[in-house]
This record gives C-alpha cells, sequence and structure tokens, in this order.
C-alpha cells in the first residue's frame, strides 16, 4: 500500500513536525528553539496583523459564501427548467470553475481597472461614475468578493442534482393547496433541499478562510492590508520573513478555527436542515 | 429520470393537464440564460478580445470590446518575452505526472479499501477520512522543509512524487465506485484461480473506467492550474509552470496587458478542452459527490 508509506511520509510526519514547530522559535536557519506556548500567545494578544487579517476573511467569507450559495441555487432552479439547449448553458456556467486562478485573476484585474476596465464603463452607461476599484480601500474588497462568485460551478451541479430528486407530486400539492410560487419555493423546496444547501455551505465557508489566489495575483493584499487574508498573511510569514515557526502556529490556529465552525454549523443545522428519513445526509 | 421539480417554476409540465408553459414564459426562461451567460462569458470574451488588441488601444476610455486593428502578432511575441514554451513543458510534464500518479496509487488504494481484508482497515479508513479535514496549511511547512532537505526545490519533484502516494479524496471517490460494482465476477475470476493482481487489472480496472476518467480529469484541471505549489517550490523562471509563469508577464519589462492575456488564453484552453472531452463523466461525478474541479 503505496498510500500507507505516503500518509507517513507526506501526512503523518508533518503532521507532528507542524505541531512541534508550532512551539518554536525557527528562521529556517539554525535550528528550532522551544519557545513554549509563545507563538500562540503573541498572535493571540499581539499581533495586529493577525486580527486585521482575521477581520477581512470572515468579510470575505460572509458575503462569498452568501453569494455563491444565492447565485449557484438560483442558476440550477433556471437549468432545471430542462428547455432544450440548457446543457449548453450549464457547460458555460460550470467552464469558470475549470479555468486557471491565475487566468481568472489576470482577466478581472483588467475588467476592474478604474481607468480603463469594462466594469466602470457599463457603470457609466447608467450615469455611475464607478470607483477605482482596485486601489480603494472601500471598494476592493466588494470587487474581489464578486470575482470569486464567478467560480460557482461545484455548488451550482450540486443543487441542481439535489433539484432533480425533488418529487414532482409535493409540488404539485402545494400549487392545488393554492400556494403561489414564492410559497412553494419557501415552504417546500427550500426544506427539502436543505441537507444540500447545509453542505454547500460547510464547504464554502471551509474555502474562503483558505482564499489566497485572488489577493496575492490581484491585490497582493493592498490597499493598505484591505485585502490581507489569512493564508496570504500565513505565506508571507513563512515564505517573506521566514518565521517558520510563527506560520506553523497561525496554521494550526487556522485548522481549530475551521474545525469550530464546522462544529458549530453542524449544530445549529439540527435547527434548520430537515432530512426526510431521519438519518441520511 | 422520471421525477422533475416543479416548485418554483412558472407553470407545471403539460401532460399533467396543467397550464402549460407559455411561450411567453419560455422566452423569458431563454431570455434569461442568454443574459447570464453572457454575463459568465464575458471574462472569457475579454481576455481573447484583449489579447488580439494593439498596443494603442489598451488604455483607452471607453474601452473598446473589439479590437480597432487586430493584432494576432501578440500570440507570435509572447514566446520570445518570456520562456513560455517551456512554461507550457514544465506544466504538462507536472500535469502529466500528476495524473499518472494519482491515478494508479489511488486507484490500487481504493481497491485496498474496497475488497482486501487486512488488519486495520476500518481505523486506516477513519484516518484517511480524517486527513481530508485537515488544512493544507498545517503541514505546508514541514513538508517544505523536507523537500528542502532532500535537496528538491526549484524542481517539479515535490509537486509530482507525491502524488504517487495517493490522494485521500479521489481514494474515497474510487472505492464509493468500486464498492457499487458487483462481486460475482471477481469471483469467478477467483474460481478460475485469478490473483489479487489480475482481478485488479483485468476485472476492476476495466470496468472501473468512469470513475479512473473522472479522477483523471479532475487531477489534471487541478494540478494545470496549481497556484501555490509551484509559488512556493520554484523559484528559476526556467522551472516555472504556465500558472506561475502567466504572472512574470507583468512587469518584465513592462506590463503589456495584451501579451498577458494572449498568454492566459493559451494557459485556459488545455483544461477546457479536458473538460469538453470528458464532461459527461465530469459533471455526473461532481453533483453525486461534491468533487472538487
Amino acid at each position: 500500500m503505496p498510500w500507507l508509506i505516503g500518509l507517513i511520509v507526506f501526512t503523518l510526519g508533518p503532521f507532528i513536525a507542524s505541531l512541534y514547530l508550532s512551539f518554536t522559535d525557527w528562521r529556517i536557519l539554525g535550528a528550532p528553539k522551544w519557545i513554549g506556548f509563545d507563538n500562540y500567545e503573541r498572535i493571540l494578544t499581539a499581533d495586529p496583523l493577525f486580527r486585521k487579517t482575521l477581520a477581512n476573511t470572515v468579510y470575505y467569507a460572509i458575503f462569498h459564501v452568501i453569494g455563491v450559495n444565492v447565485v449557484a441555487l438560483a442558476l440550477a432552479q433556471l437549468l432545471n427548467q430542462k428547455l432544450r439547449g440548457f446543457v449548453l448553458f450549464r457547460t458555460l456556467f460550470y467552464l469558470p470553475t475549470v479555468t486557471s486562478g491565475v487566468a481568472t485573476a489576470l482577466v478581472f484585474s483588467l475588467m476592474f481597472n478604474g481607468n480603463t476596465g469594462i466594469i466602470n464603463a457599463v457603470l457609466r452607461i447608467f450615469g455611475i461614475k464607478g470607483p477605482n476599484w482596485l486601489f480603494s480601500e472601500t471598494w476592493t474588497m466588494p470587487a474581489l468578493i464578486t470575482i470569486s462568485i464567478w467560480d460557482l460551478g461545484v455548488p451550482m451541479l450540486i443543487y441542481l442534482a439535489a433539484l432533480q430528486n425533488v418529487p414532482v407530486e409535493l409540488g404539485e400539492a402545494a400549487l392545488i393547496d393554492g400556494a403561489n410560487r414564492w410559497q412553494r419555493f419557501r415552504s417546500v423546496l427550500l426544506p427539502l433541499i436543505s441537507p444540500t444547501i447545509f453542505f454547500n455551505v460547510m464547504v464554502s465557508v471551509i474555502g474562503s478562510f483558505k482564499v489566497f489566489t485572488l489577493a496575492k495575483v490581484i491585490t497582493e493584499g493592498g490597499p493598505a492590508n484591505s485585502t490581507l487574508f489569512y493564508v496570504l498573511y500565513l505565506y508571507r510569514q513563512a515564505f517573506e520573513s521566514l518565521r517558520m515557526g510563527y506560520a506553523t502556529a497561525l496554521g494550526w490556529i487556522l485548522f481549530l478555527i475551521i474545525f469550530a465552525l464546522s462544529a458549530l454549523q453542524i449544530y445549529a443545522s439540527r435547527r434548520w436542515v430537515y432530512y426526510e428519513s431521519g438519518d441520511n445526509v | 429520470m422520471s421525477t422533475a421539480s416543479i416548485v418554483g417554476t412558472p407553470v407545471a409540465p403539460d401532460k399533467r393537464g396543467h397550464p402549460t408553459k407559455t411561450r411567453l414564459g419560455r422566452a423569458f426562461l431563454y431570455a434569461l440564460a442568454i443574459f447570464l451567460g453572457f454575463i459568465f462569458v464575458m471574462p472569457f470574451l475579454w481576455m481573447v478580445m484583449t489579447s488580439l488588441k494593439s498596443r494603442g488601444e489598451l488604455n483607452l476610455f471607453p474601452p473598446t470590446l473589439w479590437p480597432i486593428v487586430w493584432s494576432p502578432s501578440n500570440y507570435l511575441r509572447i514566446w520570445a518575452v518570456q520562456n513560455f514554451g517551456q512554461f507550457l513543458i514544465n506544466s504538462t510534464v507536472y500535469s502529466v505526472g500528476a495524473v499518472i500518479g494519482t491515478v494508479v496509487s489511488s486507484t490500487l488504494a481504493a481497491y485496498g479499501f474496497a475488497r482486501l481484508k487486512f488488519w486495520g482497515r476500518e481505523v486506516l479508513f477513519i484516518v484517511l477520512l480524517g486527513t481530508l479535514m485537515l488544512p493544507s496549511q498545517v503541514l505546508l511547512i514541514p513538508q517544505y522543509i523536507l523537500f528542502r532537505e532532500l535537496g528538491w526545490l526549484d524542481s517539479l519533484k515535490p509537486l509530482v512524487v507525491p502524488t504517487f502516494f495517493g490522494n485521500p479524496f479521489y481514494i474515497f471517490l474510487i472505492r464509493q465506485f468500486l464498492r457499487g460494482l458487483p462481486t460475482s465476477l471477481e469471483e469467478a475470476a477467483v474460481l478460475d484461480g485469478a490473483n489479487h493482481w489480475q482481478i485488479f487489472w483485468r476485472i476492476m480496472v476495466p470496468l472501473s473506467k468512469p470513475i479512473i476518467v473522472t479522477v483523471a480529469a479532475f487531477s489534471f484541471v487541478t494540478h494545470w492550474n496549481d497556484y501555490f505549489g509551484p509559488l512556493i517550490y520554484l523559484r528559476n523562471p526556467s522551472r516555472m509552470t504556465a500558472s506561475v509563469g502567466l504572472l512574470l508577464f507583468r512587469g518584465d519589462p513592462e506590463t503589456v496587458v495584451s501579451w498577458v492575456m494572449a498568454a492566459a488564453v493559451i494557459t485556459v484552453i488545455p483544461v477546457v478542452l479536458v473538460f469538453m472531452w470528458t464532461q459527461k463523466y465530469y459533471v455526473q461525478s461532481v453533483a453525486s459527490t461534491g468533487g472538487k474541479g
């Protein structure tokens, strides 16, 4: 079983080493120096950038998760109308997902360019003077969030599969009872696909805490650290400041945050996720 | 599939005697789909159009979508500006190597988990699922140090070699597929005296074609687009893959965005082709497993 060797060499070994390193001061040269909980203490109490990056990441996560899930569900609902030729649109909506994140980031940075970009050109048609998107502390984050929503192929397909499994009869029964379109959507469809919503929300929350490429390529965390995300900060600590111990501790805190958020969501899901048979996920 | 959702649709399906989907309703849905499709295609369109513009057109406002002067020569220039051909070769070596590594090792491990009985199998499987939960950032630095100690930095080895040890997500995916296959064929093969190796090659692999194609396509796309790995392991421009090499077009010696976009178009084409080609399998797997693409 080569996987077993891989597990030990590339996962288990690094896992233990990582735990150890997070308690050391190590700048890659020389030997790691054991400093106990100092890294963690500094991160949690004396690192303003940690707080800044966490706040940025949460800001991004909230709007990214809502945006991606609402748009993906809406597109899935549209595709589920099963009109001729809609398979083509399914392909079209999925294409951004297989596109290189770097290429995506590069083309969007042109489109959002304040002086020559198409976004501001379109806004001008409506008489709006667009901001200098990528150089404004206020507008860069909304721009990045908008760009991130373009990549929604995976949740869209998962929603589509879920919608296709909703029995026709339920909608018909509601129709006969006089439910309008919104009521049918809100009271019949949403509860039935709530396990899928739960799954997609979980995945997108975890994904947004790991966001990296967009900010690295488009903004380098700027302007004024307004888009410095958690993983970008970790990357800088490790590979620009060469503070390996500190960066590793940041990695463990990220793990704990993701773990806690997942646990919280699983707990909260008992209130709103409806399982037909009570036990399947 | 016999079931279809009508919830939230304008009207119910015709055959059931409900009001039919009106022509107007259909036209509206098509219009909506075309509008949204246009928004989704816009960045691709912008990429291609910008790559064909002449330099004087790049700073116009409002910008032109359609180039005034078509300059396909941008596509010739980029090979000389950066070592773009080498980037593409490196990307190909990385992606193809990683696909082979991932498919072979993950299929073997999945077969083990699905069919072989060995001591500790259940525990190991839970460990496997556990590693899926772990963010890669936790392991990042020790792995980096390991490859540094091995003298593998600035080569494709740290990117390709680990794929030969299996990917937990794909192992899980293939195992689920294998468990859905009937065991009667294997039992017949065992009666004929086949060993595990023969069963694996002659029976499991041919039957698993759909899932193997899916995993191969997933991993090609993932590795071709990989940015983080090449970013930290590769330094020398001659070693770069296309995904990181694209960025070298910025500001060296000056940023000509039409060149950047021409290189981006060429970088995007292979994955789009692979996706189109394997779409049938791909879409099914994403939908049923929540795969990453």
